[in-house]
């Protein structure tokens, strides 16, 4: 059987995202349904489609290649690993929650403070335009996830940025959006252009002996095309690559458009950004920073490494010093990448396991957390921590579902993040004890930066201006529920999602040519099953 | 084509020994002189009321006519070779110049619908461009609706010297070629409606460094032929390959100097940095239709010349060139891009624009291969759409219904929610100057680029890299402006496309998109097939001998 599932998920959005873009203004209703539909369909697609999946069978599964650009060796190519399949269904899972999400948004579009009401209504107007980027988006997430030819993914890579640009700049909220949307554009732009330099830079290698060619199952591998590569280039090409996944990811000292855009972005827009789209950057450094140039990988380990943990720690400490709710989820997220980072570049099987399924389960409690508190920024028009008081005595079921997308966030046993935390954790350990040592303060931070601001906002006494704030209504219970109850689910039995990932883990280590550290390997092993164990 | 000797300048031969011309192979260039020609007949002959829609008529046909032909003597080429050359050598009728001359000519169609856009009555050029203006009798000339219908003889003029220039095959050729271009544009840049005086300096200006330009162009073919003996590429190119053997003893400082002086002349038309100072002002003050020719046209047909001269006659020296091309390109590229950041005018802007562009196309001109050439086509291709529509969306904006072009960025805030088809097609077209992937921008980009690298110009490439991070923040910043911002006091008055004008935009969105989507076709196109060079190059295995090899030259 060969369904393109592929290409049918990618198309699909597309298509739905000319559809509602070409709606006439005034059937912003119609434009809003058709876009619920299209997403859902996209999901049950996707869905339908990892049932397809068979995690004991080749690595790359719905591979197609077709030539794109004969002249310069372009393929339209796309497969999927376990990591990439994982990636896609997240994507797909978000996108009709932040549809249903932003469903009103325009009603509740308060948050501009000192905005003209022309404007507003002008802005409210478009509200088809703005669901028609989220379309694009997620066809450009789903591609760009299962491209695998590399010109293919740095087309997707940097086209995604247009969408994200105008849903930040044109419908983000506050003053600043304007120039939070340029900053993120421009610094994208800059580590793109970097990438371009390195992207052509492989093309050229390739081209040493015969034809060209960007499809990644060509350049990778012992006999690929860009095998016995000199050492020297190889480190420029990998940094090339890898500052632009830096910026995207993001990772300090490059990240600092985020909590800039993802403050000033709608929530929905906020859980894709940092939901799906940062990892791009982590997955662009599994997949083509590890496997294209192993060597020069290898011999980047330690700076990465010490580049995560600065991540880790400086984005939980500037986390907690944040008033603005928005703001301080996205430097909870400067924290996670580093986990995230670190599991990759420990080089060892649990910490590539744990961060992939972390990609996953952030993805998972991050939107959680900026979907509610969007909510909450929608009833009282302000994401400054200093105003909310007591919210749960008003609206329990909004300060419920906080509480546990805030306690997953902080990787609390039993929720999914934990599992990949800890795999995180052990994997680092068996790469070197110190590096675990000091990432382990990021998870005390993040307690403090969690509970702290559960406490001030939703704990003590119901101040009067908040005594009329309504609880979550069906459609908000709906867009946040199912993000709960994979949280859960996986946080109770993650074996699925490991199962997938984990074959595609090895296949990645065996690429780089790295094996786990023979000393501290059955003592981990036991660790890591006695984890899981522990938590189911 | 024809077995005369080369070491000496054609025209003695030609009296005794008439040269046989195949005229099909110059058919294009013929259609579009003679349509010039009747044009001025026009002029005499037509009753003025009608004059205008002669004229326009008799110019679209000439070059719809001049492109069928275009098209139709690829077929007219030899299999397997360059091409050929007619007229004792001093045309070339190869692929890069039947790429060139097409474009030229889709250029050329594009401009001249713009050109001929009217409103109420008005184009885009002066009533009478003798009155001073803001005097009486200039406003007696509106008032009575008088119009310059020269303008469209001129162009075709204008057009075919461009169509000339990169075909030319010898540097006496070429020259005339680029005379033949520059007189008709130094006078249409004079011609603008609106803000005459603009209009006048840019006329002036350009005319004069025009006139400059031209003259070193002649001092250098003086020195090439004092080192070489001849004007004909294929002769200078043998001499220079053969070390100046045969040529005049110890003359390699003057095949330098001509170097040199050729390249200030050529790189002056192309607007590279330090030769770029004329392009802001002329773009600025110059009607936008003309402006548009300019962008499109003139650019194409002056990097044809350029990509001529230097990969066929100056083809066996590329290391002595190489390092001067190297620094202009980097200055290019850098200044310009920075000097932009500080504009506020459109069309200054879309002028500094022009000017990095070119910059990123000498990278591909650096490269001396196949691919650079290749890439360079193609680059230049996907500019002149983009360019062109960009351009004929800066007609539209104007300060009041009837008034000026509003070329100030700040008023045009908040356009994108006034009139979001217009300000989505200049976004478009802004994203895919900023080379943004699946726009036709960013394909031509990594052509140009890829060609650099593999030629091991990586450094050139990195400096590419980050001059289009800058241009992208002033791209960007437009964007911001037209669709972030709230609309300004005084918005601009937005004119509703007329049926040209829209037409245009139309075509630079498509082609612009398709050939950011789908640019196989025309990149194959661009790319000779291994072993289809001349029968020298054959001898060579896996491609060819020389960058002259890319081009038909004897």
């Amino acid at each position: 059987m060969s369904i393109p599932w592929l290409t049918l998920a990618i198309a699909l959005p597309a298509l739905g995202a000319l559809v509602v873009a070409l709606l006439p203004r005034e059937r912003a209703e119609l434009g809003r349904r058709l876009t619920l539909g299209v997403t859902l369909a996209t999901l049950l697609l996707v869905v339908a489609m990892a049932f397809n999946f068979d995690p004991s069978g080749p690595r790359f599964q719905f591979e197609e290649v077709i030539p794109w650009i004969p002249r310069f060796g372009v393929y339209y190519a796309v497969g999927v690993d376990g990591i990439a399949l994982l990636l896609i269904v997240l994507s797909a899972l978000l996108v009709p929650l932040v549809v249903l999400a932003a469903w009103r948004e325009r009603d509740d579009n308060g948050g501009t403070p000192g905005a003209a009401g022309s404007a507003d209504a002008e802005r409210a107007g478009s509200g088809n335009g703005y669901f028609a980027l989220i379309l694009l988006l997620e066809a450009m997430m789903i591609g760009v996830f299962a491209a695998m030819d590399v010109f293919l993914f740095y087309v997707l890579f940097e086209a995604m940025l247009i969408p994200v640009y105008f849903m930040i700049g044109r419908y983000g909220r506050g003053a600043e959006r304007r120039r939070a949307a340029v900053k993120f554009l421009l610094y994208s732009l800059f580590g793109g252009l970097l990438m371009l330099v390195a992207v052509i830079g492989v093309y050229a290698l390739s081209a040493r002996s015969g034809a060209g060619t960007f499809l990644w199952a060509d350049l990778v591998g012992a006999d690929g095309a860009l095998a016995g590569l000199d050492p020297a280039t190889a480190r420029w090409l990998f940094l090339g690559f890898f500052i632009a996944f830096a910026i995207k990811a993001p990772m300090w000292p490059v990240h600092t458009w985020l909590p800039g855009a993802a403050g000033s972005s709608r929530p929905g827009t906020a859980v894709l950004l940092v939901g799906v789209l940062d990892k791009v950057g982590t997955y662009g450094m599994l997949r083509y920073c590890l496997e294209l140039f192993p060597e020069a990988a290898r011999w980047f380990v330690w700076p990465v490494v010490v580049l995560s943990l600065v991540s880790i720690v400086y984005g939980a400490v500037l986390a907690i010093g944040q008033s603005d709710m928005m703001r301080l989820i996205a430097y909870t997220s400067v924290s996670h990448f580093g986990f995230i980072t670190l599991g990759i570049f420990a080089m060892t099987t649990q910490g590539q396991s744990g961060a992939a399924l972390y990609m996953i389960n952030h993805g998972f409690s991050t939107g959680a957390l900026f979907l509610v508190a969007g909510f909450l920024i929608a009833r009282h028009g302000t994401g400054a921590i200093a105003d909310y008081q007591g919210v749960q005595k008003a609206a329990p079921l909004l300060a419920g579902t906080f509480l546990v997308a805030g306690l997953s966030s902080l990787a609390l046993p039993g929720l999914s993040p934990f599992v990949s935390e800890f795999l995180v954790f052990v994997g680092t350990f068996a790469f070197h004890p110190v590096p675990a040592v000091i990432a382990s303060v990021g998870v005390v931070l993040a307690a403090l930066y969690i509970l702290w601001m559960y406490q001030r906002t939703m704990t003590g006494p119901l101040p009067p201006a908040l005594s009329r704030l309504r609880d979550l209504s069906g459609r908000e219970l709906w867009a946040v529920g199912p993000l709960i109850a994979v949280i859960i689910a996986f946080g109770v039995y993650p074996k699925p999602m490991l199962d997938v990932i984990n074959p595609a883990v090895e296949q990645t280590m065996q690429q780089v040519g790295v094996s786990d550290p023979a000393p501290a390997l059955g003592h981990v092993d036991q660790a890591a099953n006695g984890g899981e164990g522990a938590s189911e | 084509m024809n077995p005369l000797p080369h070491t000496a300048l054609a025209a003695p031969v030609i009296t005794t020994q008439p040269p046989q011309i195949d005229y099909a192979l110059l058919a294009p260039l013929l259609v579009v002189f003679a349509a010039g020609v009747i044009g001025v007949l026009v002029e005499a002959f037509v009753p003025r009321p009608r004059r205008r829609a002669v004229q326009f008529t008799l110019a679209a046909l000439a070059l719809v006519a001049a492109f069928v032909l275009t098209v139709v003597r690829v077929a007219l080429l030899p299999a397997g070779g360059a091409g050929l050359t007619v007229a004792s050598a001093s045309i070339a009728v190869d692929r890069p110049t039947l790429f060139f001359q097409g474009t030229i000519l889709v250029m050329a169609i594009a401009s001249l619908l713009l050109i001929a856009e009217h409103r109420h009555g008005e184009s885009a050029f002066a009533a009478q461009a003798a009155t001073v203006p803001g005097s009486e009798e200039e406003r007696a000339h509106v008032l009575a609706g008088s119009q310059h219908t020269e303008v469209y003889p001129l162009v075709l003029f204008a057009v075919l010297g461009m169509l000339m220039f990169p075909a030319s095959n010898d540097f006496l050729t070429m020259f005339i070629a680029l005379e033949v271009m520059s007189l008709p544009l130094y006078l249409l840049c004079g011609l603008a409606r609106r803000r005459r005086l603009f209009s006048q300096e840019a006329a002036v200006k350009y005319f004069l460094l025009g006139a400059f330009s031209s003259a070193f162009f002649l001092f250098g073919i003086a020195m090439v032929y004092g080192y070489a003996g001849s004007v004909n590429f294929a002769v200078i190119h043998d001499t220079v390959a053969a070390g100046g053997a045969g040529a005049l003893p110890g003359g390699g400082p003057l095949l330098l100097l001509g170097i040199a002086l050729v390249g200030v002349g050529l790189l002056f038309k192309v607007g590279a940095v330090p030769f770029h100072s004329w392009k802001p002002d002329v773009y600025q003050g110059a009607p936008t239709p003309i402006t548009a020719l300019m962008a499109s046209g003139t650019l194409v047909a002056a990097f044809g010349a350029l990509l001529r001269v230097f990969y066929v006659a100056f083809g066996g020296s590329v290391a002595e060139w190489r390092p001067m091309m190297w620094v202009v390109a980097v200055l290019t590229m850098v200044l310009a891009a920075v000097v932009a950041v500080t504009q506020r005018d459109i069309k200054r802007l879309l002028a500094y624009s022009s000017v990095v562009h070119a910059g990123f196309v000498l990278t591909a001109v650096v490269a001396a291969s196949a691919e650079g050439l290749a890439g360079a086509m193609f680059y230049l291709a996907a500019y002149g759409f983009t360019t062109v529509g960009a351009f004929a969306v800066v007609t539209l904006v104007r300060v009041h219904e009837g008034g000026a072009e509003s070329g100030d960025i700040a008023s045009w805030a908040g356009l994108g929610r006034t009139s979001p088809v217009l300000a989505g097609s200049l976004a478009l077209f802004l994203l895919a100057f900023a080379g943004i992937p699946l726009t036709s921008g960013f394909i031509g980009k990594f052509a140009v680029f890829e060609a650099a690298v593999s030629a091991g110009a990586t450094p050139l490439v990195v400096v590419g890299v980050l001059s289009s991070a800058v241009t992208a923040f002033f791209y960007v910043r437009i964007i911001v402006l037209m669709f972030f911002a709230e609309p300004a006091e005084a918005r601009p008055r937005v004119l509703r496309p007329g049926r040209l004008t829209g037409a245009v935009i139309g075509v630079g969105v498509v082609a612009t998109l398709v050939l950011g989507v789908f640019p196989g076709p025309v990149l194959d196109r661009l790319s000779p097939a291994p072993g289809a060079g001349t029968a020298e190059a054959q001898s060579v295995p896996g491609g060819f001998a020389t960058t002259a090899d890319l081009f038909a030259n004897r």
